[in-house]
């Protein structure tokens, strides 16, 4: 048996098959499993308001988060293509950020937007909004504090942009100058396509992440509750469950409530729908996704 | 797909064959006598830093008391890592949790061992014990946990706050509590809060669902345990009743939507719970409710903090409850497995009664001790502040919350609903409480 054939074996088809097994069963980590048929699956689907809740939150991130984080991208690649000088340091400044540990980051912007005597708060005073928003401790605006974390560190894609936009022959940018193609045109008919199979990937890797998104939301709704991470979450979600992304549901009944049976059904309805939206991604992908040299 | 199938069944077999350990054997029918083998024993705890150096401290007595055993103690270690540990059949000999809430799935599980036997067995007297800290130890006939020091919660009071405000005394029932935070509540000249009365939000510090609850002595199951009561037992409408009317009263001068909003607003400004920055100790918030550890950070953060604590004020229509209030604290038991369960045994009844260990863990990490004779020791260094807190654990109707084999999942589920309750952004009380009910019944049935 080959090393790899070991390694998909026991690291990836033993787990995979046996979250399965035990998401038909009643287990709560401290006794043995009891077969209980679809029972799991009915219970979430049908009585659960924290799982669609968390399916709401989780999908409104993705939906909201991954295309800004592609605009704001594609935005920043395009800034950084324009200087002639000192371009390395700034795109070592804007990839920075990508490099803070998630949940060191998440900490900082805890603190940056306190909604008491956090700095973005206090400018926002001063230029004369006496109502500044609660950010993090304010069920609207929390996740939109989180799309600004991410937004924060998006050096990681804007790097594979830049690199997309680097590698955009400039000869069609001089083949749509003599036709008379303004800025917007040439952006949308000779940049947009060729860097395509960039944002197909950032996408699809945007998508994936987005329905595992954990830590950044699991240390700002422990911080906003108050509760220490050792002492666990009543509160995680908080506040008023905004922040209960499916990861997070799913590590609470595993590992909080110990119901590790109801979150194996929860993996695999996260893998089920991650897979599903993967799927539908690659199909539409071939309409609007331009490979350069392809036949197509 | 036949083949898949016989994988797959192959597979959730070894799957099954690896989880949730073996049984144990129980003890001895005599206890161990006459020279004993050197035995260290593996010791699991979550307590960390100054705590954790503090508590290493106590096994020296226990090995002069028994030479041949040694306790090697590792802090830090919280129920997920010796849930683990149980299941991989390598747990350690004694455990200690501060998660009270899971007593319920450790004695059911058997995950810890029922101590019964070795109770009968030696003739261990369980009245050494305060029937308070007894009930909260055991689940389902299961005594599978001892107590190991506990908390009780009151109301901490700036003393010159009252003062400033004319006010002798700290209140005693709810409808007092109200006219008193309404006195010493500060508005901003844009209405927002200054600084607080108190704040009863669900979720602000140590006020949750538990602690409010046991004032109302709102029932969390039916008596056999099988359901939830909280949509059958009114004492739950009523909590939740006042809580609006005590907002609306103390910061929306009646109007509880301008009371919500003023107190969210409050709320999310609020410092850090464990730290100087807390809110009582900042003298944002006039008076709290607190465990009695809050007497140890304010000698240690703010040690000319003039303040006060009592008995939590009560419903006024169970005024001859006052002084009552939560109690509950750290556990120890001996885990499924424990490779030295008879040395175990013995350093679980040290830890538990020992006086001078308890008397010494009180003095230093200012807990109440949980036996009868510590309680009574003239060695325990009691302030006046801390003396309030020894008598709510005495008070005979103080409690726990019942417990459950879904662990804290109850209180999750509730808060979840009461946080959107005191926030105005649900107002069908009687049909929330039903769903809450509903989901907790429904995770009873998975238990």
């Amino acid at each position: 048996m080959s090393p790899w054939i070991a390694g998909f074996l026991f690291l990836i088809l033993y787990p995979m098959v046996s979250t399965l097994y035990f998401s038909f069963t009643k287990y709560t980590l401290l006794t043995s499993p009891e077969w209980i048929g679809t029972e799991n699956y009915r219970l979430l689907f049908t009585r659960d308001p924290f799982f669609w809740q968390a399916i709401r939150n989780t999908l409104w991130i993705i939906a909201i988060g991954v295309p800004l984080r592609i605009i704001f991208g594609v935005f920043t690649a395009w800034l950084l293509t324009l200087p002639r000088r000192g371009s390395r340091v700034y795109r070592t400044i804007y990839f920075l950020p990508s490099i803070a540990p998630p949940a060191a980051a998440a900490l900082a912007f805890v603190v940056v937007f306190n909604p008491r005597f956090g700095p973005v708060n206090q400018i926002l005073r001063g230029i004369g909004i006496d109502d500044p928003p609660l950010w993090f401790h304010g069920p609207g605006t929390s996740k939109w504090g989180l799309i600004i974390l991410g937004l924060w560190g998006i050096g990681d894609a804007m790097i594979i942009f830049l690199a997309g936009l680097l590698d955009v022959p400039s000869q069609l940018y001089e083949a749509a100058d003599i036709e008379g193609a303004s800025g917007w045109q040439k952006f949308r008919h000779v940049t947009l396509p060729m860097i395509s199979p960039v944002i197909f990937f950032s996408l699809v890797i945007g998508v994936i992440y987005g329905f595992q998104l954990f830590t950044q939301a699991y240390v700002v709704a422990l911080s906003v509750a108050g509760t220490s991470i050792a002492e666990g979450g009543q509160n995680l979600g908080a506040p008023e469950g905004s922040m209960l992304f499916f990861s997070i549901y799913l590590f609470q009944q595993g590992f909080q409530a110990f119901r590790m049976g109801y979150a194996a059904a929860l993996a695999w309805v996260l893998f089920a729908i991650t897979m599903i939206c993967t799927l539908a991604l690659i199909k539409t992908s071939r309409r609007w996704v331009h490979y350069q040299g392809a036949l197509r | 797909m036949k083949r898949w199938l016989i994988v797959v069944a192959t597979f959730a077999l070894v799957a099954a064959a690896c989880t949730a350990g073996g049984e144990d054997e129980g003890p001895a029918e005599t206890a161990p006598t006459g020279p004993q083998e050197p035995v260290t024993l593996e010791m699991w705890g979550a307590w960390t830093g100054r705590e954790l150096r503090q508590f290493n401290q106590i096994f020296d007595g226990f090995t002069e008391e028994h030479p041949n055993i040694t306790v090697n103690s590792t802090g830090g270690v919280g129920d997920r890592q010796i849930i683990q540990a149980i299941n991989a059949g390598e747990p350690p000999d004694v455990v200690l949790s501060f998660s009270l809430d899971n007593i319920g799935q450790f004695c059911t599980s058997g995950a810890w061992q029922d101590l019964t036997p070795f109770i009968e067995r030696d003739e261990f007297d369980l009245g050494q014990f305060p029937d308070a800290a007894l009930s909260y130890t055991s689940f389902g006939g299961s005594q599978c946990a001892f107590p190991f020091l506990t908390d009780a919660y009151g109301l901490y009071y700036n003393v010159d706050m009252f003062d400033e405000a004319g006010i002798a005394e700290p209140p005693r029932t709810l409808s007092e509590l109200a006219d008193v935070a309404r006195e010493l509540t500060v508005f901003a000249p844009d209405g927002s809060i200054e600084r607080a009365g108190i704040v009863m939000s669900i979720g602000y510090y140590e006020t949750n669902v538990a602690t409010v609850s046991t004032l109302f002595d709102a029932q969390w199951y039916s008596e056999d345990g099988t359901e939830s009561a909280i949509d059958d037992d009114p004492a739950w409408v009523t909590m939740f009743e006042w809580q609006r009317e005590f907002i609306a009263d103390v910061y929306g001068e009646g109007d509880f939507e301008t009371g919500a909003a003023r107190l969210e607003e409050f709320v999310a400004g609020q410092g850090d719970e464990f730290s100087s920055a807390n809110d009582f100790q900042t003298g944002r918030a006039a008076m709290n409710m607190d465990g009695e550890w809050r007497t140890a950070f304010i000698a240690d953060e703010v040690p000319d903090l003039n303040y006060g604590t009592a008995p939590f004020p009560v419903p006024d229509d169970r005024a001859d409850s006052y002084g009552m209030g939560q109690i509950g604290g750290t556990i120890i038991g001996i885990p499924r497995g424990s490779p030295n369960t008879e040395e175990a045994w013995l350093l679980l009844q040290y830890m538990a009664t020992n006086t001078d260990t308890l008397v010494y863990m009180a003095n230093n990490v200012r807990n109440v001790p949980t036996t009868v004779e510590a309680l009574e020791s003239p060695e325990l260094d009691v302030t006046p502040q801390f003396e309030t807190f020894l008598q709510i654990f005495q008070h005979p109707e103080s409690h726990y919350k019942q417990h459950s084999p879904i662990g804290s999942a109850d209180q999750t589920t509730l808060a979840d609903f009461a946080a959107r309750w005191q926030t105005g952004r649900t107002d069908d009380l009687e049909g929330g409480l039903a769903q809450v009910a509903q989901q907790i019944d429904d995770q009873l049935a998975q238990a």
